[in-house]
Protein backbone atom coordinates (compact mmCIF):
# COMPACT_ATOMS: atom_id res chain seq x y z
CA UNK A 1 0.00 0.00 0.00
CA UNK A 2 1.21 3.40 -1.12
CA UNK A 3 1.56 4.84 2.57
CA UNK A 4 4.00 7.79 1.54
CA UNK A 5 4.28 9.68 -1.77
CA UNK A 6 7.71 11.71 -2.04
CA UNK A 7 8.60 13.74 -5.21
CA UNK A 8 12.58 14.60 -5.19
CA UNK A 9 15.00 14.96 -8.53
CA UNK A 10 16.95 11.51 -8.94
CA UNK A 11 20.21 13.66 -10.35
CA UNK A 12 21.43 17.53 -8.93
CA UNK A 13 24.02 18.71 -9.64
CA UNK A 14 26.72 19.98 -6.77
CA UNK A 15 25.26 22.93 -4.99
CA UNK A 16 22.17 23.08 -6.63
CA UNK A 17 19.07 24.07 -4.18
CA UNK A 18 16.62 21.09 -4.81
CA UNK A 19 12.84 21.42 -3.96
CA UNK A 20 11.83 18.21 -1.88
CA UNK A 21 8.20 17.69 -1.62
CA UNK A 22 6.83 14.69 0.69
CA UNK A 23 2.89 13.87 1.51
CA UNK A 24 1.64 10.79 4.27
CA UNK A 25 -1.68 9.51 4.68
CA UNK A 26 -2.80 9.73 7.60
CA UNK A 27 -5.67 11.03 9.88
CA UNK A 28 -5.01 14.15 11.78
CA UNK A 29 -7.24 13.71 14.13
CA UNK A 30 -7.23 16.78 16.57
CA UNK A 31 -8.22 15.10 19.50
CA UNK A 32 -10.74 18.19 19.59
CA UNK A 33 -13.96 16.77 17.59
CA UNK A 34 -16.67 14.68 18.96
CA UNK A 35 -17.85 11.48 17.18
CA UNK A 36 -21.16 10.11 16.17
CA UNK A 37 -21.87 8.81 20.00
CA UNK A 38 -21.10 12.82 20.88
CA UNK A 39 -17.20 11.76 22.90
CA UNK A 40 -14.42 13.42 22.00
CA UNK A 41 -12.15 11.04 19.30
CA UNK A 42 -8.81 10.35 20.85
CA UNK A 43 -6.21 12.89 19.35
CA UNK A 44 -4.23 11.02 16.71
CA UNK A 45 -1.47 13.07 15.28
CA UNK A 46 1.53 12.95 13.48
CA UNK A 47 3.80 14.56 15.80
CA UNK A 48 7.15 14.96 14.02
CA UNK A 49 8.58 14.74 10.42
CA UNK A 50 12.20 15.09 10.02
CA UNK A 51 14.28 14.71 6.74
CA UNK A 52 18.35 13.85 6.48
CA UNK A 53 20.72 13.50 3.67
CA UNK A 54 22.91 10.60 4.34
CA UNK A 55 22.13 10.45 7.98
CA UNK A 56 22.54 14.31 8.44
CA UNK A 57 19.24 16.26 9.72
CA UNK A 58 18.34 19.01 7.18
CA UNK A 59 15.01 19.61 7.87
CA UNK A 60 13.04 18.88 11.61
CA UNK A 61 8.85 19.74 11.84
CA UNK A 62 7.05 19.60 15.36
CA UNK A 63 3.16 19.21 13.90
CA UNK A 64 0.32 20.41 15.49
CA UNK A 65 -3.02 19.23 15.61
CA UNK A 66 -3.74 22.11 12.64
CA UNK A 67 -2.11 20.87 10.14
CA UNK A 68 -4.25 19.11 7.73
CA UNK A 69 -4.88 15.57 6.89
CA UNK A 70 -2.55 13.57 5.14
CA UNK A 71 0.49 15.86 5.94
CA UNK A 72 2.39 17.56 3.18
CA UNK A 73 5.28 19.14 3.33
CA UNK A 74 7.74 20.75 1.07
CA UNK A 75 11.24 22.65 1.83
CA UNK A 76 14.32 23.18 0.02
CA UNK A 77 17.90 21.40 0.67
CA UNK A 78 21.18 22.22 -0.98
CA UNK A 79 22.59 18.82 -3.00
CA UNK A 80 26.05 18.52 -1.41
CA UNK A 81 26.46 14.57 -2.45
CA UNK A 82 24.86 11.43 -4.04
CA UNK A 83 23.18 9.34 -1.56
CA UNK A 84 20.05 8.96 -0.11
CA UNK A 85 17.51 11.31 1.49
CA UNK A 86 15.42 10.04 4.37
CA UNK A 87 12.12 11.06 5.54
CA UNK A 88 10.63 10.36 8.42
CA UNK A 89 7.54 10.38 10.47
CA UNK A 90 6.50 9.54 14.02
CA UNK A 91 3.54 10.40 16.07
CA UNK A 92 0.68 9.59 18.54
CA UNK A 93 -0.21 5.57 18.90
CA UNK A 94 3.57 4.64 18.00
CA UNK A 95 3.04 5.94 14.53
CA UNK A 96 6.40 5.66 13.04
CA UNK A 97 7.60 5.36 8.94
CA UNK A 98 10.49 5.98 7.10
CA UNK A 99 10.84 6.66 3.53
CA UNK A 100 14.45 6.94 1.40
CA UNK A 101 14.78 8.14 -2.13
CA UNK A 102 18.27 8.05 -3.59
CA UNK A 103 19.88 11.12 -5.52
CA UNK A 104 22.70 11.49 -7.81
CA UNK A 105 24.76 14.68 -7.56
CA UNK A 106 27.45 15.42 -9.95
CA UNK B 1 -26.07 19.23 66.21
CA UNK B 2 -24.08 17.12 64.14
CA UNK B 3 -26.58 16.46 61.91
CA UNK B 4 -26.35 20.31 61.21
CA UNK B 5 -22.69 19.86 60.78
CA UNK B 6 -22.94 17.67 58.26
CA UNK B 7 -25.45 19.11 56.29
CA UNK B 8 -23.67 22.73 56.43
CA UNK B 9 -20.65 19.97 54.79
CA UNK B 10 -22.46 18.82 52.17
CA UNK B 11 -23.86 22.28 51.20
CA UNK B 12 -20.33 23.81 50.80
CA UNK B 13 -19.14 21.05 49.00
CA UNK B 14 -21.80 21.46 47.01
CA UNK B 15 -21.21 25.46 46.26
CA UNK B 16 -17.38 24.66 45.86
CA UNK B 17 -18.89 21.91 43.09
CA UNK B 18 -21.18 24.57 41.85
CA UNK B 19 -18.44 27.49 41.41
CA UNK B 20 -16.22 24.80 39.63
CA UNK B 21 -18.85 23.61 37.19
CA UNK B 22 -19.79 27.29 36.58
CA UNK B 23 -16.29 28.21 35.51
CA UNK B 24 -15.07 25.55 33.54
CA UNK B 25 -16.85 26.39 31.04
CA UNK B 26 -15.34 29.73 30.67
CA UNK B 27 -11.91 28.18 30.53
CA UNK B 28 -11.26 28.70 26.56
CA UNK B 29 -12.52 25.93 24.06
CA UNK B 30 -10.44 27.54 21.37
CA UNK B 31 -7.32 29.58 21.28
CA UNK B 32 -7.43 33.24 21.59
CA UNK B 33 -5.10 36.30 20.03
CA UNK B 34 -4.02 36.22 24.15
CA UNK B 35 -3.13 32.33 23.98
CA UNK B 36 -1.56 33.00 20.74
CA UNK B 37 0.62 36.19 22.28
CA UNK B 38 1.57 33.54 25.01
CA UNK B 39 2.96 30.69 22.73
CA UNK B 40 4.85 33.79 20.74
CA UNK B 41 6.41 34.72 23.99
CA UNK B 42 7.44 31.39 24.86
CA UNK B 43 9.75 31.06 21.60
CA UNK B 44 10.73 34.63 21.31
CA UNK B 45 11.05 35.29 24.66
CA UNK B 46 12.24 39.10 25.62
CA UNK B 47 13.39 39.47 22.44
CA UNK B 48 12.07 42.03 20.02
CA UNK B 49 10.19 41.02 16.73
CA UNK B 50 10.51 42.87 13.61
CA UNK B 51 8.52 43.26 10.56
CA UNK B 52 10.06 42.05 7.49
CA UNK B 53 12.10 39.50 5.52
CA UNK B 54 9.06 37.05 5.93
CA UNK B 55 6.75 36.14 3.58
CA UNK B 56 3.48 34.47 4.62
CA UNK B 57 1.58 33.36 1.93
CA UNK B 58 -2.09 31.92 1.68
CA UNK B 59 -5.50 32.77 0.23
CA UNK B 60 -6.86 35.38 1.60
CA UNK B 61 -10.44 33.55 0.90
CA UNK B 62 -10.52 30.04 2.50
CA UNK B 63 -13.47 28.23 1.07
CA UNK B 64 -12.62 24.73 3.31
CA UNK B 65 -10.58 25.57 6.19
CA UNK B 66 -9.68 21.98 6.48
CA UNK B 67 -6.82 21.63 4.05
CA UNK B 68 -5.29 25.14 3.28
CA UNK B 69 -1.87 25.71 1.23
CA UNK B 70 0.33 27.81 3.36
CA UNK B 71 4.05 28.96 2.48
CA UNK B 72 6.39 30.71 4.32
CA UNK B 73 9.66 32.35 2.89
CA UNK B 74 12.46 33.75 4.62
CA UNK B 75 14.80 36.23 2.71
CA UNK B 76 18.24 35.07 4.13
CA UNK B 77 21.75 34.15 2.33
CA UNK B 78 21.08 30.68 4.25
CA UNK B 79 25.03 30.75 4.82
CA UNK B 80 26.77 29.33 8.05
CA UNK B 81 27.36 32.27 9.07
CA UNK B 82 23.93 33.88 8.51
CA UNK B 83 20.61 31.66 8.38
CA UNK B 84 16.82 30.78 9.19
CA UNK B 85 17.17 28.69 12.02
CA UNK B 86 13.77 28.29 12.46
CA UNK B 87 10.15 29.24 11.35
CA UNK B 88 7.34 29.28 13.76
CA UNK B 89 3.65 29.47 12.51
CA UNK B 90 0.89 30.47 14.64
CA UNK B 91 -2.77 30.92 14.37
CA UNK B 92 -5.41 32.78 16.58
CA UNK B 93 -8.77 31.11 16.86
CA UNK B 94 -8.17 26.93 16.41
CA UNK B 95 -8.82 24.96 19.26
CA UNK B 96 -4.72 25.77 20.29
CA UNK B 97 -2.31 28.36 18.77
CA UNK B 98 0.39 26.18 17.32
CA UNK B 99 0.68 25.46 13.77
CA UNK B 100 4.22 23.85 13.27
CA UNK B 101 7.60 24.91 14.01
CA UNK B 102 10.17 24.09 11.59
CA UNK B 103 13.96 23.85 12.21
CA UNK B 104 16.19 24.41 9.46
CA UNK B 105 19.86 25.20 8.79
CA UNK B 106 22.47 26.29 5.76
CA UNK B 107 22.23 22.82 4.54
CA UNK B 108 18.52 24.17 3.09
CA UNK B 109 19.97 26.60 0.36
CA UNK B 110 16.79 28.28 0.68
CA UNK B 111 14.28 29.41 3.52
CA UNK B 112 11.01 28.39 2.20
CA UNK B 113 8.55 25.77 3.91
CA UNK B 114 5.39 24.73 2.51
CA UNK B 115 2.34 22.62 4.05
CA UNK B 116 -0.79 22.50 4.43
CA UNK B 117 -3.32 23.44 7.21
CA UNK B 118 -6.71 23.73 9.31
CA UNK B 119 -8.47 26.38 10.31
CA UNK B 120 -11.64 26.38 12.41
CA UNK B 121 -12.20 30.16 12.34
CA UNK B 122 -11.52 33.39 10.12
CA UNK B 123 -8.56 35.30 12.08
CA UNK B 124 -4.73 35.61 11.76
CA UNK B 125 -2.29 33.48 10.81
CA UNK B 126 1.70 34.55 12.28
CA UNK B 127 5.13 33.13 10.77
CA UNK B 128 7.88 34.02 12.78
CA UNK B 129 11.33 33.49 11.76
CA UNK B 130 14.35 33.06 14.14
CA UNK B 131 17.92 34.11 11.97
CA UNK B 132 20.90 32.62 13.29
CA UNK B 133 22.26 36.20 15.26
CA UNK B 134 19.33 35.66 17.45
CA UNK B 135 16.80 38.19 15.71
CA UNK B 136 13.20 37.16 14.93
CA UNK B 137 11.15 38.46 11.96
CA UNK B 138 7.47 38.37 11.50
CA UNK B 139 4.84 38.80 9.24
CA UNK B 140 0.96 37.93 9.38
CA UNK B 141 -1.89 37.42 7.50
CA UNK B 142 -5.72 37.48 7.98
CA UNK B 143 -8.17 35.25 6.52
CA UNK B 144 -11.51 34.71 5.92
CA UNK B 145 -12.74 31.04 5.81
CA UNK B 146 -16.33 29.90 4.74
CA UNK B 147 -16.64 26.21 5.82
CA UNK B 148 -14.69 25.75 9.03
CA UNK B 149 -12.31 22.58 9.60
CA UNK B 150 -13.96 20.10 11.75
CA UNK B 151 -17.47 21.19 11.95
CA UNK B 152 -18.57 18.44 8.98
CA UNK B 153 -17.10 15.20 8.20
CA UNK B 154 -18.64 13.08 10.92
CA UNK B 155 -19.92 10.60 9.32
Amino acid sequence: MTQVLINAPKTARKGEVIELKALILHVMETGFRPGTNGRIIPRNIIERFTASWNGAEILRMDLSPAIAANPFVSFFAVATESGKITFRWTGDEGFVVEESVAIDVA
Amino acid sequence: MPGTEEGTTTRRTFIAGAALVSVLPLAPARATPEAMAAAIKEVVGDNAIREGRVTLDLPPLIENGNAVPLTVSVDSPMSEADHIKAIHVFNEKNPQPHVFDARLGPRNGKAVVATRIKLGDSQKIVAIAETSKGEFFSASADVIVTLAACLEDLT
